[in-house]
């Protein structure tokens, strides 16, 4: 074994990798669960690569195909409703965590210096899994999957001169067809996993360059051991590891209550339409997305225009992009943050999942008018942060964890 | 300069090099843009469609695919027809003079008859299709309503020749396909006779 070892180490930096960022590498001792969605996220990206390789083997990519296939998976194959139940159900759940991990960055400062290039890793995964959701729930070809696609490309068209043809281009077609699925499914199956693996990969290195934060948004670093050592930390294994294996062990079971009871997750996973096949002739008589992208969908409502409301909701993302340059707050953490701040973080949690609800369900026009206030509150959350973070008063936090 | 000869012809050649280089690069992209563009097969599809028209009631609709696309057949009492000139207040572009209309000035009801609607039935909103309400009641998105096309997904309004209301997401008419009548018989997809 050792001679094995041995021979392998001389050759590849395993030792030292190990030590570097596992057995050597320091991380706060004191954070809080929010801290445990990041491995969540990962364990979650496995799931979804390994059960998306296994329906792989029974999709069929095309228009006449691809509704029939999965059907034959959640029938004819062994398991295969498992590992499709899995796939979607992961969906879910990648976001739900992801959701959390960003609002955790969003309550304890992550994002400030030095950690701004974590945060814009991670918008940049969170954009690429709002892409990967939406062209996979397209390839079953069901009547929200042929709807869905319809509404989202036609956005395209919003863009001014270009629109029309950028929307053929991305169909590559003059409607959705074949093509669109064919090419729907390599950018699922294997473009946009591979960006992800590979911002995951960035996020985590530019993580381990500057190191983790804590609840207390305080820097450990300021305090060390005469080996230079941070004195509020410990190694990451295995102290952390553990941790976080407790933390999959709970995740798994929720995860797991889900796919075996409620895969469908009340409509809000899978959608009843989409278990009937893409009729190009007629829309649902209500149409909206999957959970994770209805915060959005309702700002798009709320804006009866239609370039307008494109402009709206990109917008939306788009700033999350620049939070590390808004927040002019002295401290990180919320906890020492003034009286501003926190009334600022309620409402806006409160408005995201409103906005969140409102468009899950058929418009209205006292919803229609919510969904304008809880818009003007998101948006208000964002662009008065560099007012309201530097003139209120703050806190001081502690010197130690 | 003079004592540093190299320095300058170093940036000569790097900015020569780069500059062959982006060309390469965009060469090198161009096929790999133009490769979504659709396909000879796509472009050959989108034959025409003949309809028999005749047994459309006065008032009624009928759904016709071309191109894999809704197309709407209306036909229009004369009072519907006539009363089109009431509602003009409600709408956006009476008159369609923001987009391309093939056949202005024909009929009140942009076709090319002067009792049939023909009309893509793709909202110019986000592409969902419209549903047709031609009752003339009130109803939850318009307590005036007089009939026309309401689209389900962001409440876009249409009146029953096709054309926006004001205040709605969709910017423009539904769009007026190509199409040709010749006595029962409705030709969509093709101009000529
Ligand atoms: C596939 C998705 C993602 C994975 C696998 C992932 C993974 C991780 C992991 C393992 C950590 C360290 C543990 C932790 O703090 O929870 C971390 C930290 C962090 N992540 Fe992510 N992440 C993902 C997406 C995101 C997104 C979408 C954002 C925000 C836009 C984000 C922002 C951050 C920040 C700011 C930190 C540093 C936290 C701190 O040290 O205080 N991540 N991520
Ligand atoms: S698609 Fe018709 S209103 Fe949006």
């Amino acid at each position: 074994m050792d001679t094995i070892y041995k021979w392998f180490n001389e050759r590849l930096p395993i030792s030292n990798t190990f030590e570097r960022h596992l057995s050597k590498h320091p991380v706060p001792k004191k954070v809080n669960f929010w801290y445990l969605f990041g491995a969540l996220a990962s364990v979650v990206l496995i799931v979804q690569i390994l059960s998306g390789i296994w329906l792989m083997f029974g999709y069929e990519n095309s228009e006449e195909g691809a509704f029939a296939s999965v059907e034959y998976i959640m029938r004819d194959i062994d398991y295969g409703w498992l590992i499709r139940y899995m796939h979607t159900t992961g969906a879910s759940m990648f976001f739900a965590v992801v959701y959390l991990h960003m609002f955790r960055g969003l309550l304890y400062g992550s994002y400030k210096k030095p950690r701004e290039l974590v945060w814009i890793f991670g918008m940049s995964i969170y954009l690429i899994m709002m892409a990967e959701g939406f062209l996979g729930y397209v390839l079953p070809y069901g009547q929200m999957s042929y709807w869905g696609a319809q509404v989202i490309i036609s956005l395209f068209g919003a863009i001014p001169y270009i629109g029309e043809s950028l929307e053929i281009w991305i169909r590559g077609d003059y409607y959705i067809s074949g093509s669109t699925i064919s090419r729907f499914f390599a950018l699922h199956v294997v473009a946009l996993p591979l960006m992800l693996i590979a911002l995951v990969f960035m996020h985590l290195v530019a993580l381990h360059e500057v190191g983790a934060g804590n609840p207390e948004g305080i820097d450990i670093e300021k305090h060390l051991d005469d080996d230079g050592i941070p004195l509020d930390s410990v190694p990451f294994f295995p102290y952390k590891v553990l941790n976080a294996l407790v933390g999959i062990g709970v995740f798994g079971t929720v995860f797991a209550i889900f796919m075996f009871f409620f895969p469908e997750g009340g409509g809000y996973f899978i959608e009843a339409p989409n278990f009937e096949e893409a009729n190009p002739l007629s829309t649902p008589e209500h149409i909206a997305p999957v959970w994770y992208y209805s915060p959005y969908y309702s700002m798009l409502r709320a804006v009866p225009d239609k370039l307008g409301g494109f402009v709206v909701m990109a917008a939306a993302v788009a700033i999350l992009f620049v939070v590390p340059w808004l927040d002019r707050s002295k401290v990180n953490s919320i906890r020492y943050k003034g009286i501003w701040s926190k009334i600022a973080i309620l409402l806006f949690a409160v408005s995201f999942i409103t906005l969140g609800y409102l468009g899950t369900v058929p418009v209205t026009e006292i919803r229609t008018l919510m969904s304008i206030i809880c818009t003007v509150i998101y948006f208000s959350f964002f662009l008065l942060m560099p007012i309201y973070t530097s003139f209120e008063k703050t806190s001081v936090p502690p010197e130690r964890l | 300069m003079e004592q540093n000869p190299d320095k300058t012809r170093r940036k000569v050649l790097i900015s020569m090099t780069a500059s062959v280089g982006a060309v390469g690069a965009a060469f090198a992209v161009t096929p790999f843009i133009a490769s979504w563009n659709p396909s000879a097969k796509a472009k050959a599809m989108g034959a025409p469609v003949k309809v028999d028209i005749s047994r459309i009631e006065v008032g009624q609709i009928i759904q016709v695919a071309w191109r894999k696309q809704p197309v709407f057949v209306v036909r229009h009492s004369k009072n519907a027809l006539e009363s089109l000139g009431k509602i003009e207040n409600k709408l956006a572009d009476p008159n369609s003079v923001s987009i391309e209309e093939p056949y202005r000035d024909l009929h009140p009801t942009r076709s090319k008859s002067n009792e049939y609607s023909v009309l893509a039935g793709v909202c110019t909103h986000l592409g969902c299709a419209p549903k047709y309400h031609p009752e003339v009641e009130p109803k939850p998105w318009d307590a005036t309503w007089l009939g026309g096309f309401f689209c389900p997904c962001h409440g876009s309004m249409f009146d029953i020749v096709g054309r926006v209301f004001k205040g709605v997401p969709a910017p423009t008419n539904l769009k007026v396909p190509p199409h040709n009548f010749q006595g029962n018989t409705l030709t969509i997809g093709e101009d000529k006779t």
